[in-house]
C-alpha cells in the first residue's frame, strides 16, 4: 500500500465538497474492493474519504410500497433484515450469498452499486427490481445507472446516499458462484410487478450487468419456466475466462433464468 | 491400552496453543535491529538480465542495501541443488541446471528473485523494490511440459539440450511389450495429472541472523528438516561450517511437502544478515507463495494395461512426461521416478510392468513432491485404467480388482518394491459394506427422477511410505539417509523429554510422541514433552515428510526407550539389590520377579541422578539415550475409498454425496488424529479432481496466481465422511505402523474422477472436472449419441 491521506467527513456535503477538491481522491465505503487492491498497490489514490462517520446513510426501512436502504448498509444487515426477509426475500438471499461472512460485515449496497463490478450481486439486484440509486443530487434509475464495466453514470462528486427498491409481486436471484472468488460466474434476477417483467443477468455481459428483453417478452405472456422453453442468449459479447466460456455462460443464463422464474412463481 | 497410551484418542497437547493464538511462528519471531527484505522478481517467465541498475532504489527511504546476483557470486556462494541423482536410459546423469539464490544471467520463471532491497520497514522496502531498475531482455518462454522437448521450443539451460533433464525407465520393457502382444484386451488412457500450488495456511518466511563475535549463524525458517536445511546450506551453499549455523523452525503452519526444500529466500536473508550486519527478516505475502514455493504434480501420461482372457492384468506400460520446472528443486528428480513408477503395480499382482519418464525443464516455478508426491500420480495411473478396463470389459469395477489382488506377502513386484504385509480383500469388502455398494442402483434410480446423474467410483490406492531403508534409497541416487533419530531425557523427578528429529507442521507429535512414552514408562502423558526443530537442542535428524514420523521417528524413540529401560532396571537392581536379569518392568514398577518387591520409575529416575545406591565404577550415573533407527523397508498403506457423485446435467455441478474410506494403516497411535488426517487429505484430493489447478499461459504467466482464480476446497465441497480401518500390522518396525498422512490425497482423485465418468458415461474428463468441463463432456456425449442414432 502506498501512503495516502485520510479524510474522515461527518456529512454527506462535507464529503463532497473533499471530493471535489482533491485530486485523485476515492471514497471509502466497506472498502471490499479497494482496500484489497491498494494492498496489492495496484490502485494508489492520493486521498481517501471514508464515509463511515457520516451519520445517517445507513439503514432499512419500508417507506409505501418501496424498501429504502442507505448507502453504508452493509450486506449482512440486508441478509439479516426482518422487513428485506418479509417483504423482499429475494434481496436478502441475494445480499446472503455474496463473499464470504468478512465481506458481507464490511462490504455495502452502495460501495457495489458505485464500483459496479461487472461479476457483482447487487447490480443484478438494483437493475433486475427496478430500483432507484439516490445521490446527493439525483435519483437515477438503474437502468441509466450502470453504463459498463466498473463505470456508472455517477458525476465525479456524486455520492450514493440510498437505493430505493420498489416491492415486486414477485422476484428469484439465482446465482451460479465462481468456485474460487464466489462472485457470480453468472447471476439472474428475475422479478414481476404489475405488468413490469424484468430479467437481470450479471457475471456474464462483457459490459456488466444487462437486461434480457427477449426472456422478458417471453414471460409476459405467461410468468412460468415454460415461457423460456427454446429460448437463449447469444454467446457473442459475453465474457469468456478461465473459469466459464461465453457459451457455458450462455447456457448458464437459460439454467438460471429458468430456475429464477420457478423459484419467484413459485 | 492406557487412557493415553497407544491406540488412545488423546486430544492434541498442542491444540491449547494453536486455538487460544498462543502459537510461535517465524513471521513471530523478531530480533532487535532486525531489517526487512523485499524480493525483486521477474515478471517474465524467460529473459537474460542485461543489468539491474540499483542506484534510485539505494537512495530511497530506510534502505539499507540493495544486493544482486552479482553480489552473491562475489561472496562465492553456491547454488541450490537437488539431492537426488536419477540416471538416464543410456547412463548419463540427469542435468542439473545452475541455480542460483538470486538469478545471476536470466530469469527462468515469473517470480525468480533477481534482487532484494534490505530497508528498515517492510513498507519501505516494497518501496525501493519498485524503483530497481532491471534491464530484461525477453526470451520465448516455454511453459507447457507436452511442449518442452519440441523443436521450435524455447532453451532454458545450457546443460539441458532439449529442456530434457533425464529420460528414465523402469521395468522389463521387451516382457512387457510381450505380454501386451498376447493380450486379449488393452485398456489405454491419456492423463494430466494437473499442476496444483501447495498453498499452506502460513506463508514461508526466514529470519537470518550474524553474530559477528562468534561467527555464528542463527536461521529462523518454515521448515519440515532443519537439519537437512542446516546440511544443504552448510555443506552445498558454503553460508558457514554446519557447527556455526543454527536453524529453528519454531511453530510451522503447515507444510504438504512445500515446506522440504531449501528455497533461495531462506539463503538471501542469511547471507543478507552478514552483509548488513543485521537480521533480515522475509515474510512471503500469498502472492508470493504462488509465484516461488514449489508446486505439485504436472504429468502428462499415456497408460495402457493389458489383461488376458480371464480379466487378469497381464502387463502395464506408462509413458510420462514430468514438469520440473525452471531449476531443480532438492527432492524434485525423485518425485516422478521412484516415487512414482514404484507404484505403478497397485495393489495387483502384475506380472510386467514398464515405464518411462521424461523430466523436463519449463520456464514455471519449480516442481517437487507434494502430499503423495508421486503416488497419487501413479494410484491415478492405475485406479483409473482399472475401472475403465472393468467397464470396457464388462465386469463389476469391484470384481475385477478383487481378481487381480495380491494375497500372498511378503510380494516382490516388477518394479522394486517388495510388499511387506496386507489385505486388499478386506478393505474392498469393509468399503463396499460402508458405501452400501449395493444400494447404489437404487440411489441412481432415484437420483434420475431427480433429472441428476449419479455415479460410484472406486480408488484401492496402495503407497510406499516410512522413507526410507537408508541403503535402499541411497541405491537409488538419494544423497542422504533416511533413518530417524530420538534422544529420551529423563529428568530426575522422572517427566521426559524426547528429543525428534521429526517435526511437526500440523500432524500431533506432540501428542502421538507422548502417547508412546506414556504407555511405556506408565508416566502421565502431561510428564512427557517433545522437544524438535532447532539443530542447537536436538541431534541430527531427518525431518517430516513421506508419512514417515509415526513408522521411523517412532520407531527411533522406541529404541531409545529400550536403552532407557535396560539403564533404569540396573539402577533398579542396585534399588531393589536384586540380580538385573530379575527385575521386571511394568506398569511404570520395577519388580523383583516373584515378589512383591518394587520400586516406581520416579525412585529409578531420581537415583539414576543421585548416584547414591550404586558406584561410578558400575555404572555411569545419568539417565539418557540416543537412537538412530533405520527402517528395514519401506511401509505399505492401502485401503479403498468409494466416492459417490451426484451431477447437476444442466450446469454440469458435482457434488459429492457420499465419501467411504477404508484405510490399513497398521496400528493406530491415536485414531482421532488418523481420522484428521485422513479428512486432510481426501479434501485435497478432491480439491485435486475438482477445484485446483495452476495455469500457465503460452509466455508462462501464471493466470491462476491468487485466490480469486485458484481454488482450494472449503468445507461445503466434501460431505461427511465415512472412516473405517482395518489392520495388518506392518511387520518392518517395532511398533507395526504404516504412516496416514497422505493416503488421503493419494486415494481421492481416481475415485472422484471414476464416479463422475461413471455418472456421465463419457471418459473424457480431465482434472479439475469443473461444472464447466463436466457440462461439455455431458453435451460431447449426447452429440455423439444423436449422431450414432
Amino acid at each position: 500500500m502506498y501512503a495516502f491521506t485520510l479524510h474522515r467527513p461527518s456529512s454527506v456535503r462535507q464529503a463532497a465538497n473533499l471530493l471535489a477538491k482533491s485530486e485523485d481522491a476515492k471514497l471509502l465505503a466497506g472498502g471490499q474492493t479497494l482496500i484489497p487492491t491498494m494492498k496489492q498497490r495496484l490502485a494508489s489514490p492520493a486521498s481517501l474519504i471514508d464515509l463511515s462517520l457520516i451519520e445517517g446513510l445507513s439503514g432499512i426501512e419500508l417507506r409505501g410500497r418501496s424498501i429504502v436502504i442507505g448507502a453504508m448498509t452493509r450486506h449482512a444487515e440486508v441478509a439479516d433484515s426482518p422487513v428485506v426477509q418479509e417483504n423482499l426475500p429475494a434481496l436478502a438471499e441475494l445480499a446472503g450469498e455474496i463473499g464470504d461472512p468478512h465481506v458481507r460485515n464490511m462490504g455495502t449496497i452502495g460501495g457495489s452499486l458505485a464500483n459496479n463490478d461487472p461479476n457483482a450481486d447487487y447490480p443484478a439486484a438494483a437493475l433486475g427490481l427496478g430500483a432507484t440509486i439516490v445521490t446527493n443530487k439525483r435519483r437515477i434509475a438503474a437502468d441509466e445507472f450502470f453504463t459498463g464495466m466498473f463505470e456508472t453514470a455517477l458525476g465525479a462528486d456524486e455520492i450514493v446516499t440510498k437505493v430505493m427498491f420498489p416491492l415486486p409481486k414477485k422476484a428469484a436471484y439465482v446465482k451460479f458462484a465462481n468456485p474460487a472468488s464466489r462472485y457470480a460466474l453468472v447471476g439472474v434476477l428475475v422479478s414481476k410487478r404489475g405488468r413490469e417483467i424484468r430479467v437481470a443477468v450479471t457475471g456474464a455481459g462483457a459490459n456488466g450487468v444487462f437486461r434480457v428483453t427477449a426472456f422478458e417478452e417471453a414471460l409476459q405472456r405467461r410468468f412460468g419456466p415454460k415461457s423460456l422453453d427454446g429460448l437463449s442468449v447469444p454467446a457473442a459479447g459475453l465474457n469468456s475466462d478461465i473459469h466459464g466460456s461465453a457459451e457455458y455462460r450462455a447456457h448458464l443464463i437459460g439454467v438460471l433464468a429458468r430456475r429464477a422464474v420457478a423459484a419467484a412463481a413459485g | 491400552m492406557s487412557a493415553t497410551g497407544i491406540g488412545a484418542t488423546v486430544r492434541r497437547k498442542e491444540d491449547q496453543r494453536f486455538i487460544t493464538g498462543k502459537g510461535h511462528y517465524t513471521a513471530d519471531v523478531n530480533r532487535a535491529g532486525q531489517t526487512h527484505a523485499c524480493f525483486v522478481r521477474s515478471p517474465h517467465a524467460h529473459a537474460r538480465i542485461k543489468g539491474i541498475d540499483a542506484t534510485a532504489a539505494s537512495k530511497m527511504p530506510g534502505v539499507v542495501a540493495v544486493l544482486t546476483g552479482a553480489d552473491l557470486a562475489v561472496d562465492k556462494l553456491g547454488n541450490l541443488i537437488c539431492g537426488w541423482m536419477i540416471h538416464s536410459k543410456d547412463g548419463s546423469a540427469m542435468k542439473m541446471a545452475p541455480h542460483p539464490a538470486l538469478a545471476q544471467t536470466k530469469a527462468c520463471h515469473v517470480g525468480d528473485p533477481v534482487a532484494v532491497v534490505i530497508a528498515e520497514t517492510l513498507a519501505q522496502a516494497k518501496d525501493a523494490a519498485e524503483k530497481v531498475q532491471v534491464d530484461y531482455e525477453v526470451l520465448p518462454a516455454v511453459a507447457d511440459p507436452a511442449q518442452a522437448q519440441s523443436a521450435g521450443a524455447a532453451q532454458i539451460h545450457e546443460v539441458a539440450p532439449k529442456n530434457t533433464i533425464y529420460q528414465w525407465q523402469l521395468g522389463d520393457k521387451g516382457k512387457t511389450d510381450a505380454a501386451f502382444q498376447s493380450a486379449a484386451h488393452v485398456t489405454k488412457l491419456d492423463i494430466v495429472n494437473n499442476r496444483l500450488v501447495p498453498n499452506a495456511i502460513e506463508p514461508r518466511a526466514a529470519i537470518g541472523e550474524y553474530d559477528s563475535g562468534t561467527g555464528h549463524f542463527t536461521l529462523w525458517n518454515t521448515t519440515q528438516n532443519p537439519h537437512v536445511a542446516r546440511l544443504v546450506i552448510a555443506a552445498f551453499i558454503g553460508m558457514a561450517p554446519e557447527h556455526k549455523l543454527r536453524v529453528i523452525a519454531p511453530d510451522v503452519g503447515g507444510g504438504f511437502g512445500s515446506k522440504i526444500f531449501i528455497y533461495p529466500e531462506e539463503v538471501v536473508a542469511l547471507w543478507a544478515s552478514k552483509r548488513v550486519g543485521r537480521p533480515v527478516k522475509w515474510v512471503a505475502e500469498r502472492v508470493e507463495s504462488f509465484l516461488s514455493d514449489a508446486h505439485g504434480r504436472d504429468h502428462v501420461t499415456h497408460a495402457e494395461m493389458a489383461f488376458d482372457r480371464d480379466g487378469k492384468v497381464v502387463g502395464l506400460r506408462a509413458r510420462t512426461i514430468a514438469n520440473l520446472g525452471a531449476y531443480m528443486s532438492t527432492f524434485s528428480s525423485s518425485v516422478p521416478t521412484y516415487l512414482y513408477a514404484t507404484l505403478l503395480s497397485g495393489q495387483y499382482n502384475i506380472p510386467n510392468i514398464y515405464c518411462e519418464v521424461d523430466a523436463v525443464y519449463t520456464n514455471t516455478v519449480p516442481v517437487d513432491a507434494y502430499r503423495g508426491a508421486g503416488r497419487p500420480e501413479a494410484t491415478f495411473v492405475v485406479e483409473r485404467l482399472v475401472e475403465v478396463a472393468a467397464r470396457e470389459l464388462s465386469i463389476d469395477p469391484a470384481e475385477l480388482r478383487k481378481r487381480n489382488f495380491i494375497h500372498q506377502f511378503p510380494h516382490q513386484t516388477p518394479v522394486i518394491l517388495a510388499y511387506d504385509a496386507g489385505d486388499y480383500n478386506a478393505s474392498l469388502k469393509k468399503a463396499l459394506e460402508l458405501a452400501d455398494y449395493k444400494g447404489f442402483a437404487k440411489r441412481k434410480r432415484e437420483s434420475a427422477r431427480d433429472g441428476k446423474l449419479r455415479g460410484i467410483g472406486l480408488s484401492a490406492y496402495i503407497e510406499a511410505c516410512g522413507l526410507a531403508p537408508s541403503q535402499a534409497a541411497g541405491s537409488l541416487g538419494a544423497g542422504v539417509g533416511l533413518w530417524e533419530s530420538a534422544e529420551v531425557r529423563v529428568n530426575p523427578t522422572g517427566s521426559v523429554e524426547v528429543l525428534t528429529g521429526s517435526h511437526s507442521h500440523g500432524q500431533g507429535h506432540e501428542t502421538t510422541f507422548a502417547q508412546l512414552v506414556s504407555e511405556r514408562l506408565g508416566i502421565a502423558i502431561d510428564n512427557v514433552s517433545i522437544v524438535h526443530g532447532d539443530t542447537d537442542i536436538v541431534q541430527f535428524g531427518m525431518g517430516t515428510y513421506g508419512s514417515r514420523s509415526g513408522a521411523v521417528g517412532m520407531s527411533a524413540i522406541v529404541k531409545a526407550l529400550d536403552k532407557v529401560e535396560a539403564k533404569a532396571k540396573k539402577v533398579a537392581s542396585h534399588l531393589l539389590e536384586a540380580a538385573e536379569g530379575d527385575i521386571v518392568f511394568k506398569d511404570g514398577k520395577f519388580t523383583v520377579a516373584g515378589t512383591d518387591r518394587s520400586v516406581p520409575w520416579g525412585d529409578v529416575a531420581l537415583n539414576a541422578y543421585t548416584a547414591h545406591k550404586f558406584s561410578g565404577q558400575e555404572l555411569e550415573p545419568g539417565l539418557k539415550e540416543t537412537s538412530f533407527y533405520d527402517p528395514t523397508n519401506f511401509t505399505f498403506p492401502a485401503g479403498c475409498h468409494v466416492c459417490e457423485v451426484e451431477i447437476d446435467p444442466d450446469t454440469g455441478e458435482t457434488e459429492i454425496v457420499n465419501w467411504t474410506a477404508v484405510d490399513d494403516f497398521g496400528v493406530l497411535v491415536n485414531p482421532m488424529i488418523v481420522e484428521g488426517q485422513v479428512h486432510g487429505g481426501i479434501t485435497q484430493g478432491v480439491g485435486q479432481a475438482l477445484l485446483e489447478r495452476a495455469i500457465y499461459d503460452k509466455d508462462g504467466q501464471l493466470v491462476t496466481g491468487s485466490f480469486m482464480d485458484y481454488c482450494m476446497p472449503r468445507a461445503h465441497d466434501v460431505p461427511s465422511f465415512k472412516v473405517g480401518v482395518t489392520v495388518t500390522k506392518c511387520p518392518s518396525n517395532p511398533l507395526g505402523i504404516k504412516g496416514c498422512g497422505e493416503a488421503g490425497a493419494i486415494a481421492a482423485p481416481a475415485a472422484v474422477i471414476n464416479a463422475i465418468t461413471d455418472a456421465i458415461g463419457s471418459e473424457q474428463i480431465a482434472m479439475p472436472a469443473t461444472p464447466q468441463a463436466v457440462w461439455t463432456a455431458i453435451q460431447r456425449g449426447n452429440a455423439t449419441r444423436k449422431a450414432a442414432e
